[in-house]
C-alpha cells in the first residue's frame, strides 16, 4: 500500500517524442480530407452564387444568397422540353431505382442464398458457381444484349426496365450465402424439433439474425442504385423517367450549347441533392453497417 | 413418457464411411441412458438419429408405439438440448421457451402458464425478459433445458450439454439435470464424452468405440466388470491399469504376483487392475517405484514402473509414502483378464479361496 502511494506522489509524466513519421501520417490525412471535401464546398458555393458571376469570375471564395432561389428553380422548374423532368421528379425517380434495386437485391439474395445454404439440391454448388460468375459480368459488360433485352420485353422508360436488368449481379447472394453458412448449424437443428418448417424458419429466425447483414447491404446497394449513370441513360429516353444523376449532367450539356450562360447554380444544387441521400442512409445506417460487417455474435 | 428401442439402426454416410454399426438396444420407460465414448466413437450420430437430425441407413427406430424412422423431428415428440444451447440470439428468454409450442399452435393462456411453470421450475422467472446474450452459460444451460420441458415430450435428447460450462457449474449442473429428470420421469438419452457425467448420472451406460456398442450396463457393471480393455481404461479416473501378464498350467503371473487360475489358457495375457484394488503391504509381491505422488487432497495417486510396467495406485490420505521403492499387493477377486489381442473379457474366474480373503472381499464390496 505505502509502495503505491509513494509511487503516486510523485508522477512521472512520460514526454512524448516528437515524431516525423506523425507529422507525415497527419499530412497525408489532411491531403485526403481536403480532396474529399473541396469539390463539396466549390458545389455548394455555385450554387449559391448566380450564373453570371461564376461565369465571370470562376469558382470564388465566398458563398452567395442565391442558394434559395436555385434550390427553387432547381426542384420545381422543369429544364427539357416536355416539363416533366423537374429535380423534384428525377428525385423522385432516383429514389425508386435506388429503393428498389436495393430492396429487389437483398429479398432475391437472401432467398438464393437460403436455397443454396439450406437445402440438399442437386447441383447446388454448380448453381452457386455460376451466380457467382456474374459478379465477373457487371452490367457494364453485358450492356448491349441487356440493352436488347429490355428494348424487346418493351421495357425502355419503365422502373422495371430501369432496375430489374442492374439487380441481376451476384454481390447480395454471395455476402448471406457467406453469413448464413456462419449461422451454427445447431440454431436450424433446434428449429426443426421446435417445428419450424423452412418458410417458418425463415422469417421467424434468419430473417431477424441478418438485421445488421440486412441494412449493411442496403447502405451499399442503395447507394450503387443511386449512383448509376450509364443504364439509367441508355434505357431512359423520356425526360419524366430521368434520375437525378443523368439530369445534372443534362442541364449543363444542353444549354451549353447555345448563347445562353449554362446554370452552374441549378446544376450544382441538384448535384447537392443528388449527394444528400446517400450520406443521409450512411449515417443512419452506420452503427449498423459496421456491426453487419464486423460482428460474428450470433 | 415412452420406451425406445433400437433394432439394428445402422449409419454409413454417402461416402462409404459406417458411423454406427448395426447397434440394438432397449431403453425402459423413464430411464435415463447415458451414450458415452471418445469423439468420434458415433454416439452423437446415433443421437441425431433418434432426433431424426440424421437420416438412418438401416434398422428401426421405436418411440412409444410408432416407428419413426422416416419421421421429421417435430413429429418424434421429443426435445434436444444441445451443447452449445442452441438458443435463438434475437429472442427472449420467453419468446425461446414458447417457440415449440407456439409453432405447435398452443392456444397462447396456455403456453404462457406453461412457460411460467418451467421458468419456476429452472429459477428462470426473473430473467424471462431478457436476451441469451445477457445470460451466463449456466443460466443459458437453464433456458435450453426449459425449452426441453415446456413440451412435455415423450424423450429427452442431451447432446453434450454441460460442455460448455465450466467445471464447477457442470457439477452443480449435473446434479440439477438428474434431479429434474427423475421429477419430470421423462425418458432420456444423454451422450457425453465425460465418464464421470457417465457414472454420476446413468441408470444405464451404453460405451461407444469406433461406431460399435462396447458394452451396455449400470455404472457399476461397467465399472466393475468392463467387458475390454477400451471400456477398462475409459471408464474411470484415474483408468484401469493394463498390464501384460503370463499364463501357464493354472497359474497367473505378473512380476511377483503369483495366482492360480482355473484355466487351461497358456500364454500371454492382458492383466487390469483397478488402482484402488492396490494397496501398500511391505510383505507384498509386487516392488513399486514410484517415480510421482500426485496430490488430491482426499487422496493420493501413485504413478510408478512395477517390471518395467507403468502402473497408477490410489491410496488413502492417511497412508504415508515417499517417492522409491515400494511393495504392493492387490485385492484379487477384483482383477480382470482380457485376451491380449482383442481385447476381450476373458471370463476365467480366479480359483480363490475366497474364505481366506474374506475382509478384503468385504471391503471391496462395500
Amino acid at each position: 500500500m505505502a509502495d503505491i502511494s509513494l509511487s503516486t506522489a510523485t508522477p512521472v509524466v512520460p514526454r512524448r517524442r516528437f515524431r516525423w513519421s506523425t507529422l507525415v501520417d497527419h499530412a497525408v490525412l489532411i491531403a485526403g480530407s481536403l480532396v474529399m471535401i473541396l469539390p463539396l464546398l466549390v458545389m455548394l458555393q455555385t450554387a449559391s452564387t448566380p450564373d453570371v458571376e461564376t461565369m465571370k469570375y470562376g469558382p470564388g471564395l465566398y458563398f452567395g444568397d442565391q442558394l434559395d432561389d436555385n434550390f427553387r428553380k432547381a426542384m420545381f422548374e422543369a429544364s427539357g422540353f416536355s416539363g416533366e423532368n423537374t429535380g423534384f421528379a428525377m428525385f423522385k425517380n432516383s429514389l425508386i431505382l435506388g429503393l428498389g434495386f436495393a430492396i429487389g437485391k437483398i429479398v432475391i439474395g437472401m432467398m438464393a442464398a437460403y436455397a443454396i445454404v439450406y437445402f440438399r439440391l442437386r447441383f447446388a454448388t454448380l448453381a452457386f458457381w455460376l451466380i457467382f460468375t456474374t459478379l465477373l459480368l457487371p452490367l457494364e459488360v453485358r450492356i448491349l444484349p441487356s440493352y436488347e433485352i429490355t428494348q424487346k420485353l418493351g421495357l425502355l422508360n419503365t422502373y422495371t426496365g430501369l432496375i430489374v436488368p442492374l439487380i441481376a449481379s451476384a454481390t447480395a447472394t454471395f455476402f448471406f450465402r457467406q453469413f448464413f453458412r456462419s449461422v451454427p448449424e445447431e440454431l436450424v437443428e433446434a428449429a426443426r424439433i421446435d417445428g419450424a418448417g423452412p418458410v417458418k424458419f425463415f422469417i421467424d429466425i434468419l430473417v431477424p439474425l441478418s438485421q445488421t447483414m440486412i441494412a449493411a447491404m442496403f447502405i451499399i446497394m442503395f447507394v450503387y442504385g443511386w449512383n448509376q449513370y450509364l443504364w439509367p441513360t441508355m434505357i431512359t429516353t423520356e425526360e419524366g423517367m430521368y434520375t437525378l444523376v443523368r439530369g445534372i449532367k443534362r442541364i449543363v450539356q444542353v444549354l451549353q450549347g447555345g448563347n445562353e450562360i449554362p446554370e452552374y447554380g441549378r446544376a450544382n444544387v441538384l448535384a447537392i441533392i443528388a449527394v444528400l441521400p446517400p450520406v443521409a442512409i450512411v449515417i443512419f445506417f452506420q452503427s449498423w453497417f459496421v456491426k453487419g460487417l464486423t460482428e460474428s455474435d450470433k | 413418457m415412452a420406451q425406445v428401442t433400437l433394432d439394428s439402426v445402422r449409419k454409413i454416410y454417402p461416402n462409404g464411411v459406417e458411423a454406427v454399426t448395426p447397434a440394438s438396444f432397449a431403453i425402459k420407460d423413464g430411464e435415463f441412458v447415458v451414450l458415452v465414448g471418445p469423439s468420434g466413437c458415433g454416439k452423437s450420430t446415433l443421437l441425431r438419429m433418434i432426433a431424426g437430425l440424421e437420416d438412418i441407413t438401416e434398422g428401426a427406430l421405436t418411440i412409444g408405439e410408432r416407428v419413426v424412422n422416416t419421421l421429421d423431428p417435430a413429429d418424434r415428440d421429443i426435445a434436444m438440448v444441445f451443447q452449445n444451447y442452441a438458443l435463438y440470439p434475437h429472442m427472449t428468454v420467453r419468446k425461446n421457451i414458447a417457440y415449440g409450442l407456439k409453432n405447435r399452435k398452443t392456444p397462447k393462456d396456455e403456453i404462457a402458464r406453461k412457460v411460467d411453470e418451467a421458468a419456476k421450475m429452472l429459477n428462470l422467472t426473473e430473467y424471462l425478459d431478457r436476451k441469451p446474450a445477457q445470460l451466463s452459460g449456466g443460466q443459458r444451460q437453464r433456458v435450453a433445458m426449459g425449452r426441453a420441458i415446456v413440451r412435455d415430450p415423450a424423450l429427452f435428447l442431451f447432446d453434450e450439454p454441460l460442455s460448455n460450462l465450466d467445471a464447477k457449474l457442470r457439477n452443480q449442473m449435473r446434479i440439477e439435470i438428474k434431479a429434474l429428470q427423475r421429477r419430470l420421469g421423462v425418458t432420456s438419452i444423454y451422450v457425453t464424452h465425460d465418464q464421470v457425467e457417465a457414472m454420476t448420472m446413468a441408470d444405464r451406460i451404453i460405451v461407444l468405440n469406433g461406431g460399435r456398442i462396447e458394452q451396455i450396463g449400470t455404472p457399476s457393471e461397467i465399472y466393475h466388470n468392463p467387458a475390454s480393455t477400451f471400456v477398462a481404461s475409459f471408464m474411470g479416473a484415474p483408468p484401469m491399469n493394463l498390464v501384460g501378464a503370463e499364463m501357464q498350467d493354472g497359474t497367473l503371473s505378473f512380476a511377483g504376483l503369483e495366482l492360480p487360475v482355473s484355466s487351461t489358457l497358456r500364454g500371454p495375457v492382458t492383466l487390469g487392475l483397478r488402482p484402488e484394488d492396490l494397496i501398500i503391504d511391505p510383505h507384498g509381491p509386487l516392488a513399486m517405484e514410484v517415480e510421482l505422488i500426485e496430490e488430491l487432497g482426499a487422496h493420493r495417486l501413485l504413478h510408478g514402473q512395477v517390471d518395467g510396467q507403468r502402473l497408477t495406485v490410489h491410496l488413502a490420505k492417511e497412508e504415508q509414502v515417499a517417492l522409491g521403492p515400494l511393495r504392493l499387493s492387490c485385492r484379487e477377486q477384483n482383477l480382470c483378464l482380457f485376451h491380449p489381442e482383442s481385447g476381450k473379457r476373458m471370463e476365467t474366474s480366479f480359483s480363490l479361496n475366497l474364505t481366506e480373503h474374506s475382509p478384503d472381499a468385504a471391503e471391496a464390496r462395500a
